[in-house]
């Protein structure tokens, strides 16, 4: 998209335009929970002369969405929670501001499950968010059928999450990229259903100041783009040292490393993990996966079976180290100095008014895990769980390093185990048995702090996207991204074409 | 920042309007009378007891300890809170090297083991005060451990010996402070300034190898002599930079300790003593009467002079420790602090200087604490520097009991003294050579701590001071005392010995400070035994 604002085949308010009209037309798909147009405006207002004047910055003019879980200065940042619903921070988080100094204009926040807990952006209070896929806003142009069939016909197919919004947007068009925050697969798994890539980056690569946190430390704020050339776009201006976040590296990447030409992809080794091939496993998805393996084969690369042995405990062990955090984390959320607050005249003790605040103003599934993660550190249960899955995160790092050891370049798996499942199945299954589900082949990059992608193959049956993860050594982002590129231009994905109003 | 003011300042106008009850205002009160101490000293006997203390010292930094807001005391009310500092969903804490610096070289001079690399944990509890719901701190694994404190006891106003003493330091830990609450009767809520939370503070745990209040007060001295020569925390009890936590526990000789109660948030020296020495006898009581001690935290009340239980004991905390998982761990090598390079940064410190004083100048260790507890020995060195070979006796007595009892007088340190100590070295070398008597110096002292400009030797001879060095004179004197008082010379031979200090008292009257008073009683007591032969 930059590409073409540059060399002048389209111009910011052309661009602006499309996007602007295509939030208008998905607006049923409830991506966006808030559309920011008075800032746009303003922003479209200084591209536009910076174009004139030709004082370009690095991503001037490219509409961008935010998910409502990255503090926006001045704008609400609600973490689809009752809690912030009228929360207004006054700063911008290091990513956003970073977007925004490089000239990115925002169209809005977008939808997430409340807090990122989650995996359909199905938990959001302000109501789920619809896969444009199988929706009825796709034009037949694009010469798919994809009505949603043999179900009510108030079901959709679900977006994925916990970043669905901005997948959804980006897949929609209404934005050329767009933000979310990835702790266990939140943007790979909805770019893997919407049909986009979804990039979560190293951990420690890009400053998680002003994320409004799910699990520390997993927690990566991730990029979810139609092409790899624009997520890579965006991940040179948002990564980088922060000094506000002391777990970003310091050190910058190593150039020589990073650096690779094309032709030598023939170099590299890609690695299949038998583990990935797992209960529940769609027959598509496995096709998809074998002939993936086959293309990299046939382009070059060296096709291995690996083996993660711990693999399978990741979802374990996730279920005990991210209650942890939550419980931890949303101790803040207590009413007092923002965020949802109670009135009633039974609220006279400090303790009651707590209370209030926080079962009135958190979900289930959030009050859930601060319970559980309550319990699991309480002193006679620190050893026997948080410690144990201390060992257990430990053990799946290592299992990734002695793989990388072997000199293993690149991994490729699945990233869902089949394409968007309808809502109404979704739910069938808690919050619970739907992570196991959902997150089984993301969450280990997040244990392991790994680069992981999500890159869009091909259609279903159902004219639903399917997509495979890449995964990468810690901090060699950079090959990550040129397999993925490389593959993106083998694959041809077709994206699809919105409707105009 | 100046948002969060405006965020802050909203809040607190809610707080108003709603009505609030804070665990503070729950206090029971178990003990409302204020023990017989007097009469509670004979039953401690029996027993022995045991204090351990805990100290929270705000590090003196310029800015808070994970954010750049400043620390300063008595700002108005939330204007120094950054979002950090509030708890702002999204920020993150940046460790402020100075305040590591500001530990290390204080665990140093505490005799710690410096860990090269500690680490940050998360200690939850819900406090209206404490915005994050958990403070950051160092549980398992702190900055420093197991050092020890050398301090001296002694108080002038017990006459007892002083003597040494040791407590052993079993960590020193980084963490936050808590914000304030503040319970006003007048708006039926609590409101909370957020200024000080997040200041840095250094925990220091010391072992329970103290007996009792007395000890904790010359410990707690030592403690803030020291930081204070290290510069590293201001120290002012009064403002809260210095706070101390007293576990005490009772137990008959021969047997392991009692359960011990906490006393919480002691702000002066005189309450740190008081507290200590109530809970004991209290406990003493409680148990002789065949009750139970729980185990629970106390406040100290300072108008009752007695300690109150402050929660329920069913209230058991469990803090739900967490490693702090938005810091990495602290490397002192990462961050370019080597403990070699600190270990020559600390000062003399004053268990050093008492030493020296004894070894070098002969002082008795009362006097040695003397000089080093009240910071006068500075004084002193520049005395016995200006002339070195005055008699070191006469300098203290000169200096300890009456320049320091005028300075009393008047509130004034020994730094605030016009008397600079070449002058001073020059009184004392007049009596050291005869010139004037002891108490003519005493009356040199006073016109010149009074201002008088004149040289020592100029006044002595303007004032006629000069001593006289004539027995023959002070015999003369004497005779004429022993002749103008029959009665009184009478009743001394007849074995009245009492009656001599009012013979004494005439004949220092007549010596008109320019004799030895030594000499003058001397001869005097010769001359009534002689012509009692």
């Amino acid at each position: 998209m930059l590409h073409q604002l540059k060399n002048g085949s389209c111009t910011v308010q052309e661009l602006y335009a499309q996007c602007a009209n295509r939030v208008q037309v998905i607006k049923s798909l409830n991506a966006y929970i808030r559309v920011t147009d008075e800032v746009s405006q303003v922003q479209l207002q200084e591209s536009t002369t910076r174009y004139l004047k030709g004082t370009t910055r690095l991503m001037e003019g490219i509409p961008i969405a935010i998910k409502d879980n990255f503090c926006t200065k001045n704008i609400t940042t609600t973490c689809a929670s009752k809690m912030l619903e009228n929360f207004v921070p006054t700063y911008n988080a290091t990513v956003v501001e970073r977007l925004l100094d490089s000239g990115a204009i925002l169209m809005g926040k977008t939808n997430l499950d409340e807090f990122g807990m989650g995996s359909g952006t199905t938990e959001s209070i302000f109501g789920p968010t619809k896969n444009i896929w199988g929706s009825n806003l796709i034009s037949k142009a694009n010469d798919i059928d994809n009505k949603v069939s043999g179900s009510q016909s108030d079901d959709f197919f679900i977006a994925g999450g916990s970043s669905g919004g901005s997948a959804v947007a980006v897949a929609a068009g209404s934005c050329s990229v767009a933000l979310g925050s990835d702790t266990g697969g939140s943007v790979r798994n909805p770019a893997s259903y919407c049909g986009v890539v979804g990039f979560k980056p190293s951990y420690g690569s890009i400053s998680r100041y002003g994320l409004i946190p799910l699990v520390n430390s997993m927690d990566v704020p991730g990029i979810l783009a139609r092409t790899i050339g624009d997520c890579r776009s965006v991940f040179e201006v948002i990564k980088g040292c922060d000094p506000k976040d002391s777990t970003t590296l310091q050190r910058t990447l190593n150039k020589s490393k990073t650096k690779r030409s094309s032709s030598k992809f023939d170099k590299l080794c890609v690695g299949i993990p038998k583990e990935f091939y797992c209960p529940g496993l769609s027959s598509e998805v496995i096709d998809a996966w074998k002939d993936v393996a086959d293309l990299l084969e046939n382009s070059g690369f060296r096709v291995i079976q690996v083996s993660l042995p711990h693999t399978s405990y990741s979802i374990a062990c996730y279920s005990v180290l991210n209650p942890c955090e939550v419980a931890s984390n949303m101790a803040r959320y207590d009413g007092l100095r923002y965020g949802y607050r109670a009135t009633g005249k039974d609220l006279n003790s400090t303790e009651s008014l707590y209370a209030a605040n926080r079962s009135h103003a958190l979900n289930q599934i959030v009050r859930g895990r601060i319970l559980a993660g309550n319990y699991f550190l309480l002193k006679e249960n620190y050893d026997k769980y948080f410690v144990q899955a201390l060992k257990l995160r430990r053990l799946i790092y290592d299992d990734y390093v002695k793989m990388w050891s072997t000199g293993v370049d690149i991994l490729l798996t699945p990233v869902t185990l089949s394409d968007a499942p309808l809502f109404s199945e979704f739910t069938e299954k808690d919050s619970r048995a739907q992570s196991a589900d959902q997150d089984y082949c993301t969450q280990p990059a997040n244990m392991a702090g790994i680069p992981a992608l999500s890159l869009p193959v091909r259609l279903s049956k159902r004219n639903l996207p399917l997509s495979l993860q890449l995964m990468a050594p810690h901090f060699d982002d950079e090959t990550l991204l040129d397999v993925a590129h490389l593959l993106e231009k083998e694959l041809n994905f077709p994206h699809p074409t919105v409707k105009v109003a | 920042m100046i948002n969060c003011g405006v965020i802050m300042n909203s809040f607190c106008k809610q707080r108003r309007n709603l009505p609030f009850w804070m665990p503070i205002t729950g206090i029971r009160a178990i003990f409302t009378k204020s023990l017989d101490l007097a009469c509670a000293q004979e039953k401690r006997k029996n027993w022995e007891s045991v204090v351990g203390l805990e100290v929270h010292a705000q590090i003196k930094t310029s800015s808070k300890l994970f954010s750049g807001s400043a620390n300063k005391f008595a700002s108005p009310a939330n204007s120094l809170v950054s979002l950090f500092d509030c708890a702002i969903p999204g920020t993150l804490p940046v460790l402020n090297k100075k305040a590591v610096e500001a530990a290390l070289l204080t665990a140093l001079a505490l005799n710690c083991n410096v860990n090269l690399v500690s680490e940050f944990d998360r200690k939850h509890y819900f406090y209206a005060d404490m915005p994050a719901g958990y403070q950051i701190t160092q549980q398992r694994l702190p900055l420093a451990s197991d050092g020890y404190l050398d301090f001296a006891v002694f108080s002038s106003a017990v006459h007892k010996a002083a003597y040494k003493k040791q407590s052993k330091i079993k960590q020193l830990q980084l963490e936050q402070d808590s914000g304030k609450s503040l319970h006003e009767e007048s708006c039926s809520g609590s409101l909370i300034d957020l200024n000080r939370a997040g200041v840095g503070l250094m925990e220091l745990v010391f072992e329970p190898d103290l007996k009792d209040g007395e000890e904790a007060v010359a410990c707690v001295s030592e403690l803030i002599r020291i930081l204070e020569a290290l510069e590293t925390c201001d120290c002012k009890m009064e403002e809260g930079s210095l706070r101390v936590d007293a576990n005490i526990s009772v137990n008959k000789p021969g047997e392991t300790f009692g359960t011990r109660t906490e006393v919480k948030n002691l702000n002066s020296l005189r309450a740190l003593a008081r507290s200590i020495d109530y809970e004991i006898v209290r406990q003493i009581e409680v148990l002789e009467k065949g009750g139970k001690i729980t185990n629970e935290t106390r406040g100290y009340d300072p108008q009752q002079k007695i300690t109150l239980s402050m929660r329920d004991k069913e209230e058991k905390q469990d803090y739900r420790y967490m490693p702090e998982p938005n810091l990495l761990p602290l490397s002192l090598l990462q961050l370019k602090l080597d403990p070699s390079d600190f270990r020559v940064r600390i000062p003399v410190l004053p268990e050093q200087e008492r030493t020296m004083l004894m070894e070098k100048y002969q002082l008795s260790l009362e006097t040695a604490i003397q000089l080093v507890n009240g910071r006068n020995i500075d004084y002193f060195l520049n005395v016995m520097d200006a002339l070195p070979n005055l008699p070191v006796k006469k300098v203290c007595s000169l200096l300890l009991t009456d320049l320091l009892g005028l300075l009393h007088k008047d509130e004034k340190t020994i730094q605030e003294c016009q008397i600079n100590p070449r002058q001073f070295a020059k009184i004392v070398e007049l009596v050291k050579n005869k010139k004037i008597s002891h108490s003519a110096s005493q009356n040199l002292l006073l016109l010149l701590y009074r201002g008088d400009l004149r040289h020592p030797e100029q006044v002595v001879e303007e004032e006629g001071w000069t001593m006289i060095n004539d027995p023959k004179q002070l015999e003369v004197i004497c005779k004429q005392i022993i002749s103008e008082n029959p009665k009184s010379v009478a009743a001394f031979r007849a074995g009245k010995a009492k009656i001599f200090k009012s013979l004494a008292a005439q004949l220092k009257k007549e010596c008109n400070d320019k004799y030895d008073m030594g000499d003058a009683t001397q001869t005097l007591k010769r001359l009534l035994e002689e012509k009692n032969l």
